[in-house]
């Protein structure tokens, strides 16, 4: 009985939290006088009209869209892995002088508001001639600027066994054997853990998109589709829902495929 | 550890009399890091801290001006008012965001059937949550003719629009940051699966009620990780930007009801390009945020237990 009434509780809040999303999927598919009239999940008559219009609202076609974001998330993603790797081999295992306040500083930048850095930041890269390209967003990866991974891939060194290091340095391996063959491929599973939130925080990145990327040719899905409601206004629900559903599919995958990752890498961030 | 146990340790000092022996090998290693800490972390905010005392927009050399943009901060009324607005989401809804986390986390018993499917439902929207296209989808459901007041309708009420009233849009932002409790809960999830099934055993044996064994065994053994969870999640919600910029249009309306600190930030930065004003506001609130977090880690010695 208790059990019956917990399953009940948690289907309900289950329903609430998920209703929003799957109303938005089958307003999609509704004519724009429908969405306000229709409540429901039954679809009374189908216009598929909404994603071939939204494809085409803007001075580029989507795909456009989809492709800048793809390529900046590409290059996020390998910057994060390279650069948050390194850093943590050195702070999980190498011995050297100002490693604590170094650490103390890397753990800061996790706490750090990015406000404080991104008007200068902006000043820097519109005198180098990088507003309105992806590098604002992809060197401060390259670059190690994402704490929160460092010390995700430090937790996950710490727990594979130092013999294996022991054993390849009496074989007479330096540090950077080490690294490339016998920790990278142990630490698998960090990397992978860093790359889905890597995809899924760079692809719905707004504020600094929105800042670096004002030329439409540039947009990403997040910047392009605020242009599409300051284009249409609210007149045109369907196509904005349509291509709504079309950014957020992509993170959806990333989560169902990457679950796993997500639910061991936040765990072990945050527990041990 | 947590990032925030390791931070409470570093302060611990385990003297060390052995020469650091890896220079060589750490600095190859460290060089991406280095660059990235001096050139995108501490030179840039070095550098906001001088513009803090600048007028500057970005066409004419920064002009040094002393205490002029603290003053005007002083007087600023929409800048008091996007404190307020702030600060309201911040203690409302962090609050309660971390209370629904920890309710159903609890509700999600070891072993239980169903479980996955639960936690990935749960889990979803907070993955989901900082896109455009989920404040867009806010902005719809609290319309005037949304989601919302079709289903009240449903009932017979006839809902206001929520959005557009600037008593209830705060409100919605809040709620689209509850609906966003998956991350926390995740790691509630994992913190209560760590607490020995042996402390809950005795006590029942002993005789102590569920809602005595939740006070006396689960909230002090993972008061650690709600205090993690205050703690990122203040910081985060002190930074949240896209949702009431995306639900108001750029403007932070009705009447300034969504205008948080950030927004307010954007506006003065990147619109009116008053780039030394914009820098002082940042400092203002790194301070704030700063502010926050040593507080929250001063309280944290009076309320959070840890085992070892």
């Amino acid at each position: 009985m208790r059990s019956l009434l917990k399953h009940a509780l948690l289907i309900l809040g289950a329903g609430v939290m998920i209703y929003p999303l799957l109303w938005m999927v089958a307003s999609s598919f509704r004519p724009n006088d429908l969405i306000f009239r229709e409540a429901g999940l039954v679809i009374s008559q189908v216009d598929w009209n909404n994603y071939p219009s939204g494809w085409n609202a803007l001075s580029e076609p989507f795909s456009k869209y989809l492709m800048n974001s793809a390529i900046l998330v590409l290059g996020c993603i390998l910057g994060n892995l390279v650069s948050c790797s390194m850093a943590a081999y050195a702070f999980a295992r190498l011995d050297f002088k100002f490693k604590k306040i170094m650490f103390a500083l890397m753990l800061m930048t996790i706490m750090l508001p990015i406000h404080v850095i991104i008007v200068p930041q902006y000043i820097m890269f519109s005198q180098i001639g990088w507003v309105n390209t992806f590098w604002p967003i992809i060197v401060p990866k390259l670059l190690a600027t994402d704490g929160f991974f460092i010390f995700l891939m430090i937790q996950f060194i710490r727990g594979i066994p130092k013999d294996m290091d022991e054993a390849a340095r009496i074989d007479g391996a330096g540090h950077p054997r080490i690294f490339l063959q016998i920790i990278l491929p142990l630490m698998v599973p960090a990397l992978a853990t860093t790359a889905i939130f890597t995809f899924i925080w760079t692809w719905s990145d707004f504020f600094t998109s929105l800042i670096y990327l004002t030329n439409p040719s540039n947009y990403t899905v997040q910047v392009a589709l605020n242009a599409f409601i300051d284009s249409t206004g609210e007149s045109n629900w369907g196509a904005l829902f349509a291509m709504s559903i079309v950014t957020l599919v992509p993170v959806f995958l990333a989560f169902l495929f990457g679950q796993k990752y997500l639910v061991k890498g936040i765990a072990t961030t945050g527990i041990k | 550890m947590s990032a925030i146990a390791e931070l409470q340790n570093l302060s611990k000092n385990n003297g060390r009399k052995v020469p650091p022996k890896d220079n060589k090998a750490a600095h190859i290693f460290l060089i991406p890091w280095t660059i990235g800490l001096f050139l995108i972390t501490l030179g840039p905010m070095a550098m906001s801290l001088y513009l803090a005392f600048t007028d500057y927009n970005l066409l004419q050399a920064p002009s040094f001006s002393g205490f002029e943009n603290i003053e005007r901060m002083l007087d600023d009324q929409r800048l008091h008012n996007s404190l307020r607005v702030t600060f309201t989401y911040v203690l409302i809804g962090v609050p309660l965001q971390l209370a629904v986390a920890l309710a159903v986390a609890i509700l999600l018993d070891r072993g239980m059937r169903g479980l996955s499917f639960y936690r990935s439902i749960f889990y979803l929207p907070s993955m989901l949550g900082s896109s455009v296209a989920i404040a867009v989808l806010w902005k719809q459901i609290f319309g005037t003719t949304g989601l919302v007041n079709q289903l009240l309708e449903l009932v017979g009420i006839q809902g206001i629009g929520w959005i557009s009233d600037p008593n209830t849009s705060l409100g919605s932002l809040i709620l689209l940051n509850v609906w966003t409790f998956g991350s926390p809960m995740v790691i509630f999830l994992a913190g209560l699966r760590q607490v020995p099934m042996m402390y809950y055993e005795a006590a029942s044996i002993d005789g102590a009620s569920k809602w005595r064994q939740f006070l006396s065994i689960t909230l002090p053994m993972i008061s650690p990780i709600i205090f993690f969870n205050l703690v990122l999640q203040i910081i985060g919600a002190f930074q949240n930007f896209t949702q009431a910029f995306i639900v108001s249009n750029g403007s932070g309306g009705p009447a300034d009801s969504t205008m948080f600190f950030t927004l307010y930030l954007y506006q003065q930065g990147f619109k009116q390009f008053d780039m030394g004003y914009a820098s002082a506001m940042a400092w203002l609130l790194v301070l704030i945020v700063g502010a926050f977090t040593a507080v929250n880690f001063f309280v944290s010695k009076y309320w959070v237990f840890y085992d070892d």
